[in-house]
C-alpha cells in the first residue's frame, strides 16, 4: 500500500482517476446472518471505507439526493417541523440523512453548526447481522461491506435491535429492512458510492480503508492547525472498527454530533439474547423434551387401578342420592 | 346451595356403573384446544426465529415473511383464548393447604404412591403450577411481544427497551415451552387424563385416585342433584 | 468573476460576504474546500445569518442586512490606518495619484451636485483635473490633497470600528479580527478572494457594495492575481451568458449599448464612446468600439447595413428612458400600457418584488405568453389557489398561452459560467411531449411576423424584412449556426493592418479573435467578446482537455473563456511594474524582456513593455479606479446608505431614505414601511436543497426541503411566543405570508443605533405549483425598488412583522 493517501478516488472524477479494483460477489462473503461455519473465502479483498469529513461538509444534501436517485427510492414530501432535516429521520426510502446540530462550544463561546451525514457505519462486527434470525438476510463481504439481501429478509426488525447506531428501517411496503448498502452494486463494478460521487466538497471520499485513514490523518492535521485540538477519526473499536469513518473536529465528544454514540458496541443485552440465551435455551428445551420422552418410555406410567374404579363406585354409592332433609334452605 | 370448594358447578357424575365424571364442558375443551393449537403454532414459529437451526420450521407457515407476520397474530389469539380459559379455571387453581403437603411429597407422586398423599380437589399443585406459570408467562410474552412488533408498533418503545423486551420474550418463551412440556408429559404419564380434554370425562377410578375431594363433592352434590 | 472557479484554489483567504457560496453554489464551493485543505486557506463569512458557508468557516461575524458599505469602508479605513496597503500596486495600477476637480466633495451623506427634484446627481465635478496636454493630472507622490488617495482617506474617515459596530451591528472585536485577517493579504505573497452574489446585488445600492470590495481588493493588490479577484457567483447557470449577449434592455451583445434618444445618428452615438486615453501610452481598448459595433450591425442586417446608411443605425430602437428593465415594464403594465408580454424562461410572479402589484399588472394584459419547461406561477397567476394565490379568475380577462420549452438537459449549446467559461453541452434526453427548443419557437414566431410585414407592410418594416436570417432551416436555427454567428466571420478578405500582404481571413472564414474585427464592414460578429469561441479550428467551447501545467488552475484548453480565452482578467497586474510576478510561487505572467509569457492569455498586447502600458486596458486611464468618476449614478466612492426600509435613520443624514438616486415610482413610495410599523428586518435567500422556483417541481428536491419556512432567533421567538416548527404569519406593507418557524441560534439579535434589531430570514423556493407543499416567496413582501445603477430589486433588506398563527386562515 502507498505511504500517503492518494487523491480520493471518487467524487473527483468520473470515471475515477484511480479506479477501485472491481468485482466482488457472493464468493467473498465472510459472514452470513443465522449461519454458522461460513466457508473461508479463497481470497481476502482489500478493506474499503467511506470517509465522511464532517469538517468539509456543507450540509447540502447532495448525498441524500444521489442516494435517492441511485437506489430509486422516493421519500415522501413531508412538512417542515422547525428543523433542516428532511426527511425527518432515516426511512426505508432514505438510507442517509444530514443531521444538523447547533452547538455552542463552551471553550470558545463560538456557535458551531455541526452537520453529520448519518447512515450505516458498516461495522466490522455488525450487530444487525448478529441479531438477524433469517439465514442469508444479512451478509458481510471480506471488503467490509455489510449488505441486506432482501429476498431472505423476513422483516422481523431484529437488526434494528442489534444495530448500535439505529440505522435499519423496515419498509411498510415490502416488509424488509433497508439501509445504506455502501452502494455495493456500484463498488462491485469499480465505482464509488453514489453519495461520494455527488459530494461537491469531497467531504465524502471512498477508497481502501488504509488510504482513507491516511487521508483522514492529513485532514486532522489541518484541523489541529485551525485550533481543533481534539480533531480525530471516528472508527469505533467497540464494533471492531467501521467501514464508514468520520473525521470529527471534536472527536472527544461524538455525541454532540446529533447523538453519535461515544462508545458504540453491540448491546450486552443483544449479546446475551443471541449468545447464551439462544444456546442454553435450546439446550434446556431439548433436554426437557428428551427427558420427558425417556421418562415416558422407561418409567412406569401412573395407571388407574381397577380397585380405584371400585372405590369410586363405592364412594358414589355411599354418597348415593337418598331422600334427605334439605340442608341448605 | 353449599359453596363449591373443590369443583365447578358444571362438573357432574355422568354414569354410575362404571362411574364416569364429567370434568370439562364442551366450550372449555374447545377453548383449551384453541389455546393449545395457538401455543403449538407459536412455539413452532417462535422457535424458527429463535435459533437458526430451527429456521426451517418457517416452511410450515409458508416462509419467513409469513412466519414473521403470523406469529404475533397467533399470539393475540392465544392471549384472548387463554384469557377466557383463565376466567373459567382460576378459582379452583387458587392454592390450598393440602398443596403444600403434595409438593413436599412430590417424590411419592412420581413413584405413583398417591395413597400416601392427602385427598385433592379438582387440581393438584402441579396442575396449578402449570396454570399460573402459563398465565404469568403469557402476560409477559404478550407485553414484550407487542413491544417488538415492528409491523404495527414500530416505535412504541425505545430501542434499548426493545432489546430488553426481545430478551425477556426469548426467556419467557423458553420457560413457557418447559411448562408446556411438563403439561403435556404429565397429561400423558398420568394415564386417563387426556380424555378429560377430549371427551370431557374421566373415569371414576381416575377421579378417585387423583382428585378424590373433587369426586366426593360432585358425588355429594349429585345426591341432591338434578332430581330435585 | 475576474478569475475563475478553478482559480479559487490558489487563494489564502476567502471572504464570503454578500453571498452564501456553500449554500447557493455548492459545486463551485469545492474550490474553497480545496484551498482550505491544500493551501491552509482561511474562510471568513460575514452574513446576517450563520449560514452553511459559515458552518465550515474559520471566522464568522454577523451584519445587519443592507449595511455592507459601512463594513467595507471600515475595513478600508483600518487598512489605510494600519498601513495594510500594497503600495506598489496602489501607486502604479490604480488611479490613487489622479487629481480630482476641486469642486468635488461629500457632505451630509451626499456627493456634490445632488438634485432632489430629479433624484439625480449633476456629475460634472466627479472627474479628474485634465491638463493642457489633454491628459489627467497626477501626483505620483500622493501628496496632493486632491489626489484620489487623499480623497479616499478622507471619505472613509468616518467609518471607525465604533461606527461599523453601531451601523452594522457587528461586534467591534469581530470586526477588528476580520480586519487583521484581511490586512495580512496586503503583502504581495498573500491573496484574498471575494466571493459574492445576490447578497450584495439585491440592494438599492448593490453596485456600490461591490465597488466597496473591489476598492479593498485593489488596495490589497489582489486584482489580476491568482487566488484574488472579485468573484461574482452568478445566480443561474448561464446568467453570465444572458448579460453577455445583451438580454438587458439597454444593452446589445458584448456590453455595447442600445442608443438613446439623445443619439439620433451614428456620429452622435459613436462620439461619446471613442474613449481617448487619459494617460500617455495607454490602450483604452474601447477605442475599438466602432469595430465591434459595425460587426454587430453586419451580423444583424448583413448587406442592408452599409457605410452609406451608417450601418443601418436607424434600424436600432432609441431608448427614451435609461432602460426598460423588469420593474419599469411591470409598472407600465400596471398602468395598462402593455398589451402583450412574452415571458421566456422567467417566473416574475415569484421573481420580482411586490407580488400583489404584479398580479394586478398581469391582470391588465391582453395576452401573456409563457415559454417555460414547467408550469409556472406566472402562467397560472389567474388561477385561484386558496390563500396561496387568492385571485378571482372570473375578473381576470388576460389570455394566457403556455408554450412548453425544452430544459437545459434537452438542449445543445453553450452555458457561460460565472468564470466566463463557455462550455458546450449536448442534449442528454429527448424533449417530452410537445416541448420545443426556445430557438424553434422564436424562429417560428419570427418567420410568421416577417410574413405579415411582407404581406401587409407596416409603418417601418425594414428592420424586420432586412434582418439577416441565414440558417439552413429558417424555422429552426441550430445551436451551431447561432454560435458561429456570434463568433463572427470575414465578409471580405481581412488583412493584417501592419502587413497588408498578410491575409488573416478569407471571406466566409470564421474569425479567431476580436482583434480581427473591422469597422469597414468586412467582418461580422454577433457578440464580439465571444469571437474566438468557434474558429476555423472548430468549436473551442467543446474542448475538454483538463491538462493544467504546474497546477495553476488555468485549464486553458478546457472550453473557451471570454475574452480571448483569458482566464484571469487584468492578469498583467499579477506582475510588478517591471513585469516580475508579485508572488513567484503563484506566477501567472512574466515579462521576459521581449514579451509576456506565462500560464494565461495576457490582457495587454504580448509585446507591450511593462512600464509603458497599464494593466487595466479597458479604462482610458490604464489603471483601475478607486474613484469611479461619473461612471455610477450614486457616487464615485461608495457611501453608506440605508435600505429604503430600515430600522434606523441614515447616521449621515437622517432625512435621506434609501439610495437618494434610486428610481422610485410614485405609487411605490407610498408603500414603503417604517420601522415604527414594522420593526423587524427581513432578508431573503436560497437554500441548497432547491434552485429557485424550479426544483420544487422535482419530488426529490421537494422531499429534501418540503415546506416554506422562515428563520428567526430564539430571542425573537421567545418575545413573540413562537414555537419551533409552529406556524407564523409574516406581514409587511405590501402583503402577508404564512410559514413554519425555524427557531435557531444561527440568527442573533443585533444592536444598531442603540436598539435591538431582529432579523427574519425568508428563503425563496416556494409557490403554488409543483411537488412541494404550497407556500410563498419573499416577493409578496419586498419593496418595488431597485439598485440605482442596474435596477436589481432590493430583496435583501426590508421590514416585516411576525406573529404566531395557529390555524389555516380562511381565504
Amino acid at each position: 500500500m502507498s505511504d500517503t493517501a492518494p487523491q480520493p478516488t471518487t467524487a473527483a472524477a468520473n470515471p475515477p482517476v484511480q479506479p477501485i479494483a472491481p468485482g466482488f460477489d457472493a464468493r467473498d462473503v465472510v459472514r452470513i446472518s443465522a449461519t454458522s461455519n461460513v466457508p473461508q473465502p479463497e481470497r481476502q479483498l482489500t478493506k474499503l471505507a467511506k470517509l465522511i469529513d464532517v469538517s468539509k461538509c456543507i450540509g447540502c444534501k447532495a448525498c441524500q439526493s444521489a442516494c435517492i436517485e441511485w437506489n430509486d427510492t422516493m421519500p415522501a414530501v413531508e412538512e417542515n417541523v422547525g428543523v433542516y432535516e428532511n426527511p425527518h429521520d432515516l426511512t426505508p426510502d432514505m438510507f442517509t440523512l444530514m443531521r444538523f446540530a447547533e452547538w455552542e462550544n463552551p471553550a470558545t463561546n463560538e456557535l458551531e453548526w455541526l452537520i453529520r451525514k448519518d447512515g450505516c457505519m458498516h461495522c466490522e462486527d455488525p450487530g444487525c447481522l448478529k441479531a438477524c434470525p433469517a439465514p442469508g438476510a444479512i451478509v458481510q463481504y471480506s471488503n467490509g461491506i455489510v449488505d441486506f439481501i432482501h429476498e431472505n429478509c423476513i422483516g422481523c426488525g431484529y437488526c434494528i435491535k442489534g444495530c448500535p447506531f439505529d440505522i435499519p428501517r423496515i419498509s411498510r411496503v415490502d416488509h424488509t429492512a433497508y439501509k445504506c448498502t455502501l452502494c455495493s452494486d456500484r463498488v462491485a463494478v469499480g465505482q464509488g458510492p453514489a453519495c461520494a460521487k455527488a459530494c461537491p466538497t469531497e467531504a465524502i471520499v471512498f477508497g481502501t480503508k488504509e488510504d482513507m485513514v491516511a487521508h483522514a490523518e492529513t485532514r486532522i492535521e489541518d484541523l489541529k492547525s485551525r485550533g481543533y485540538e481534539n480533531a480525530g477519526i471516528y472508527d469505533p473499536e467497540g464494533v471492531g472498527g467501521t467501514h464508514v469513518i468520520y473525521v470529527l473536529h471534536h472527536a472527544d465528544k461524538p455525541s454532540i454530533y446529533n447523538d453519535l454514540p461515544d462508545n458504540p458496541r453491540i448491546s450486552p443485552i443483544v449479546e446475551g439474547w443471541k449468545g447464551v440465551t439462544k444456546t442454553a435455551g435450546l439446550a434446556v428445551m431439548g433436554l426437557a423434551a428428551i427427558g420427558a420422552t425417556l421418562h415416558g418410555l422407561f418409567a412406569r406410567a401412573n395407571q388407574v387401578e381397577p380397585e380405584d374404579e371400585v372405590e369410586a363406585e363405592r364412594l358414589v354409592e355411599t354418597e348415593a342420592p337418598q331422600p334427605q332433609p334439605r340442608e341448605d334452605v | 346451595m353449599p359453596r363449591l370448594r373443590y369443583s365447578e358447578p358444571g362438573d357432574h357424575i355422568e354414569s354410575r356403573a362404571p362411574v364416569t365424571v364429567s370434568r370439562y364442558r364442551g366450550i372449555t375443551r374447545l377453548n383449551h384446544w384453541v389455546t393449545a393449537t395457538s401455543l403449538i403454532l407459536l412455539l413452532l414459529s417462535g422457535l424458527a426465529l429463535f435459533h437458526p437451526s430451527l429456521f426451517f420450521l418457517t416452511g410450515i407457515f409458508g416462509g419467513g415473511q409469513v412466519t414473521r407476520w403470523i406469529h404475533p397474530i397467533i399470539g393475540i389469539v392465544l392471549f384472548f383464548s387463554f384469557l377466557l380459559l383463565f376466567l373459567q379455571l382460576w378459582r379452583l387453581n387458587l392454592p390450598r393447604p393440602e398443596d403444600r403437603t403434595w409438593v413436599a411429597n412430590i417424590g411419592e407422586v412420581v413413584k405413583g404412591h398417591e395413597e400416601k398423599l392427602p385427598e385433592l380437589g379438582k387440581y393438584n399443585a402441579g396442575q396449578k403450577f402449570v396454570f399460573w406459570a402459563m398465565s404469568v408467562l403469557i402476560v409477559v410474552l404478550i407485553v414484550s411481544g407487542v413491544m417488538i412488533w415492528e409491523e404495527y408498533f414500530p416505535a412504541l418503545v425505545s430501542i434499548p427497551l426493545r432489546r430488553i423486551a426481545v430478551l425477556v420474550h426469548s426467556l419467557a418463551a423458553v420457560a413457557i415451552i418447559l411448562v408446556f412440556i411438563l403439561h403435556v408429559y404429565a397429561a400423558i404419564w398420568t394415564r386417563g387424563t387426556i380424555s378429560a380434554m377430549t371427551r370431557g370425562t374421566v373415569t371414576g377410578g381416575w377421579a378417585w385416585r387423583h382428585h378424590r375431594k373433587w369426586l366426593r363433592e360432585i358425588a355429594g352434590r349429585d345426591r341432591k342433584g338434578p332430581a330435585e | 468573476m475576474t478569475n475563475s472557479w478553478t482559480d479559487i484554489k490558489n487563494t489564502d483567504l476567502v471572504v464570503v460576504m454578500g453571498g452564501n457560496a456553500a449554500e447557493a453554489h455548492p459545486c463551485g464551493f469545492k474550490w474553497v474546500t480545496e484551498a482550505k485543505a491544500a493551501r491552509g486557506a482561511k474562510l471568513i463569512v460575514v452574513d446576517p445569518r450563520y449560514t452553511r458557508t459559515a458552518s465550515v468557516s474559520d471566522y464568522y461575524a454577523p451584519i445587519r442586512p443592507g449595511s455592507d458599505i459601512a463594513f467595507l469602508m471600515g475595513v478600508i479605513r483600518w487598512c489605510i490606518e494600519n498601513d495594510k496597503v500594497q503600495w506598489d500596486y496602489v501607486r502604479h495600477f490604480t488611479n490613487a495619484a489622479f487629481l480630482v476637480k476641486d469642486e468635488f466633495g461629500w457632505a451630509d451623506g451626499l456627493f456634490t451636485g445632488y438634485d432632489e427634484e430629479r433624484r439625480d446627481y449633476d456629475k460634472d465635478s466627479w472627474d479628474y483635473k485634465i491638463g493642457e496636454d489633454g491628459f489627467a493630472e497626477i501626483d505620483p507622490t500622493l501628496q496632493d490633497p486632491r489626489c484620489v488617495w487623499n480623497l479616499l482617506k478622507a471619505h472613509v474617515d468616518p467609518y471607525t470600528p465604533e461606527f461599523v459596530e453601531n451601523v452594522c451591528g457587528t461586534p467591534k472585536d469581530r470586526f477588528l479580527t476580520i480586519c487583521e485577517m484581511i490586512g495580512e493579504c496586503s503583502t504581495p505573497t498573500k491573496t484574498m478572494t471575494s466571493m459574492y452574489a445576490l447578497g450584495w446585488t439585491q440592494h438599492s445600492k448593490g453596485a456600490q457594495n461591490i465597488r466597496g470590495m473591489a476598492m479593498l481588493q485593489l488596495i490589497l493588490g489582489n486584482i489580476g492575481v491568482r487566488g484574488g479577484g472579485m468573484n461574482a457567483l452568478r445566480g443561474h447557470s448561464n446568467i453570465q451568458g444572458l448579460t453577455d449577449i445583451g438580454l438587458m434592455s439597454n444593452l446589445i451583445p458584448g456590453y455595447l449599448n442600445i442608443p438613446t434618444e439623445s443619439e439620433p445618428d451614428w456620429q452622435s452615438y459613436m462620439s461619446s464612446r471613442r474613449f481617448a486615453p487619459l494617460r500617455p501610452g495607454q490602450t483604452s481598448y474601447w477605442q475599438n468600439y466602432e469595430k465591434f459595433m459595425v460587426s454587430f450591425m453586419k451580423a444583424m442586417w448583413g448587406d442592408a447595413a452599409t457605410a452609406q446608411n451608417d450601418w443601418a443605425y436607424h434600424y436600432l430602437p432609441k431608448l427614451d428612458v435609461p432602460a426598460y428593465d423588469g420593474m419599469r415594464m411591470f409598472e407600465l403594465m400596471n398602468h395598462g400600457q402593455v398589451n402583450l408580454y412574452f415571458c421566456q424562461g422567467f417566473n416574475p410572479l415569484l421573481a420580482f418584488p411586490d407580488r400583489a402589484k404584479l398580479t394586478e399588472a398581469f391582470s391588465k394584459l391582453k395576452m401573456l405568453v409563457v415559454m417555460d419547461p414547467l408550469k409556472t406561477e406566472t402562467s397560472h397567476f389567474w388561477q385561484n389557489h386558496g390563500i396561496y394565490n387568492d385571485v378571482d379568475p372570473a375578473s381576470i380577462q388576460t389570455e394566457v398561452l403556455e408554450l412548453p420549452t425544452t430544459c437545459f438537459a434537452e438542449d445543445e449549446g453553450a452555458l457561460v459560467n460565472s468564470g466566463r467559461w463557455l462550455q458546450w453541452h449536448w442534449p442528454g434526453a429527448t424533449p417530452p411531449g410537445e416541448a420545443k427548443h426556445d430557438t424553434w419557437i422564436m424562429a417560428q414566431i419570427w418567420t410568421r411576423v416577417r410574413q405579415l410585414y411582407q404581406d401587409e407592410g407596416g409603418v417601418f418594416p425594414d428592420p424586420i424584412l432586412n434582418l439577416s436570417w441565414d440558417y439552413a432551416d429558417p424555422g429552426d436555427p441550430k445551436a451551431e449556426e447561432l454560435a458561429r454567428e456570434m463568433n463572427g466571420r470575414a465578409l471580405e478578405t481581412v488583412r493584417d493592418p501592419d502587413d497588408p500582404t498578410r491575409v488573416i481571413a478569407e471571406p466566409g472564414q470564421q474569425l479567431s479573435g476580436f482583434g480581427e474585427l473591422r469597422d469597414d464592414g468586412s467582418t461580422m460578429a454577433g457578440c464580439w467578446i465571444y469571437t474566438g469561441s468557434w474558429t476555423e479550428d472548430g468549436n473551442m467551447m467543446a474542448r475538454r482537455d483538463n491538462n493544467d501545467p504546474d497546477d495553476t488552475g488555468a485549464y486553458l484548453n478546457w472550453a473557451f473563456s471570454w475574452p480571448a480565452n483569458r482566464r484571469i482578467l487584468y492578469n498583467r497586474a499579477s506582475a510588478d511594474l517591471q513585469g516580475r510576478p508579485w508572488d513567484p510561487s503563484r506566477k501567472l505572467l512574466e515579462w521576459n524582456g521581449e514579451r509576456w509569457e506565462g500560464y494565461d492569455v495576457p490582457d495587454i498586447p504580448p509585446t507591450s513593455r511593462p512600464e509603458d502600458v497599464g494593466p487595466f486596458i479597458m479604462n482610458p486611464e490604464g489603471s483601475s479606479r478607486l474613484f469611479s468618476r461619473g461612471m455610477m449614478r450614486d457616487g464615485p466612492f461608495p457611501a453608506h446608505m440605508e435600505p429604503f426600509e430600515s430600522p434606523m435613520a441614515n447616521v449621515f443624514n437622517p432625512k435621506m431614505r434609501g439610495n437618494p438616486v434610486a428610481r422610485v415610482f410614485a405609487a411605490d413610495a407610498e408603500r414603503f414601511a417604517t420601522s415604527e410599523e414594522f420593526p423587524l428586518v427581513a432578508t431573503s435567500y436560497r437554500l441548497t436543497e432547491h434552485f429557485h422556483y424550479w426544483t420544487k417541481h422535482n419530488p426529490v428536491n421537494a422531499a429534501l426541503q418540503p415546506e416554506f419556512f422562515v428563520e428567526i432567533s430564539e430571542e425573537l421567538a421567545a418575545e413573540k411566543g413562537i414555537a419551533k416548527g409552529g406556524r407564523v404569519r409574516i406581514w409587511g406593507k405590501r402583503g402577508q405570508v404564512w410559514a413554519k418557524a425555524v427557531v435557531t441560534k444561527r440568527i442573533r439579535p443585533l444592536t444598531c443605533d442603540g436598539k435591538t434589531v431582529h432579523v427574519v430570514g425568508i428563503p425563496l423556493h416556494w409557490g403554488f405549483m409543483g411537488s412541494a407543499r404550497k407556500g410563498w416567496g419573499p416577493n409578496s413582501l419586498t419593496p418595488f425598488v431597485g439598485d440605482a445603477n442596474v435596477e436589481t430589486p432590493e430583496f435583501k433588506a426590508f421590514l416585516v412583522n411576525i406573529e404566531p398563527a395557529s390555524e389555516e386562515p380562511v381565504a
